[in-house]
């Protein structure tokens, strides 16, 4: 069953490579309120492993990941 | 009937004073289990990294700059000391001193002054190999020196400079950037850090 979500706020990232999409995505993910979605667009490969381990440590939650082309799209909550 | 209240009342002071013995009890284990956490708080790190800058070389400082930023978006706090080699990547290249000894003239002349002046630790190739990394950096996009230590600074990575290798190689407080919250200290101020860290690193 597909969660349903609102995305609040699209994060434009491409063309970042490490350590800058979790940099970014750390401090644009306090802009919304707890339980809100934001929508994280990365080029970099990393991204793949880093957004989780990073989702993973800082309390957050990803909700989705989209691959298609370059560029991976994570549906990202705000958990804390 | 007298009789059955007195034994009646005969128990119910053994079963009080059985009580206030076990309580007595309890209370004690209660004090030495909660001295025994002080004690265990005492010991738990924090999600801190304390790292040791020791390399002044180009690449060794960008990657300290890359896991410092990182730790701090993994929602850790994190402190640097820069020691060393480490130290003269932390100089601002547009103060200069005077009332230096030959001693601290030279190694004021022949060490780098500041992130712009910092070579690779392998393939420099007389500058070559750095001038060249540095253009590929620029066109892979990724940030340099001068913009990591700005990005640490907004993030509040905590910077220290050991003051012995400032007094080694004769640098001055005032020929060091402006980093908000930079200091110096000694090695007591790093393993204090480093021993509340859950992560300690030598560059």
């Amino acid at each position: 069953m597909p969660e349903e979500f609102t995305v609040e706020k699209v994060m434009d990232l491409k063309g970042l490579p490490c350590p800058m999409p979790v940099v970014k995505v750390s401090k644009g993910i306090k802009e919304v309120e707890v339980g809100q979605v934001i929508e994280a667009h990365s080029t970099d490969p990393g991204s793949l492993t880093d957004f989780p381990a990073w989702a993973r440590t800082s309390g957050n939650e990803i909700l989705k990941t989209e691959e298609g082309g370059d560029v991976i799209k994570f549906f990202i909550k705000r958990n804390v | 009937m007298s009789e059955i209240a007195q034994q009646a009342e005969e128990t119910v002071e053994n079963i009080e004073v059985n009580v206030e013995g076990n309580m007595e009890n309890i209370e004690k284990q209660l004090a030495e289990l909660k001295s025994r956490i002080e004690v265990l708080d005492k010991k738990t790190t924090e999600p801190k990294v304390s790292m040791i800058v020791f390399s002044g070389d180009l690449d060794k400082v960008l990657a300290s700059f890359i896991i410092a930023t990182g730790s701090v978006a993994m929602g850790m706090e994190v402190v640097m000391f820069f020691t060393f080699w480490g130290t003269p990547v932390l100089r601002d290249k547009n103060k200069s001193v005077g009332g230096k000894d030959i001693m601290g003239k030279m190694f004021g002349t022949m060490l780098p002054k500041g992130t712009g002046a910092v070579k690779l630790s392998q393939m420099n190739m007389g500058g070559m190999g750095t001038a060249m990394m540095k253009s590929l950096m620029k066109k892979k996009n990724v940030a340099t020196l001068e913009q990591m230590l700005e990005m640490a600074e907004e993030l509040g990575v905590k910077i220290y400079v050991c003051e012995m290798s400032m007094d080694l190689m004769g640098f001055k407080r005032e020929e060091m950037i402006d980093y908000n919250g930079l200091e110096f200290c000694g090695v007591a101020k790093f393993l204090e850090e480093a021993n509340n860290s859950r992560i300690q690193l030598f560059i």
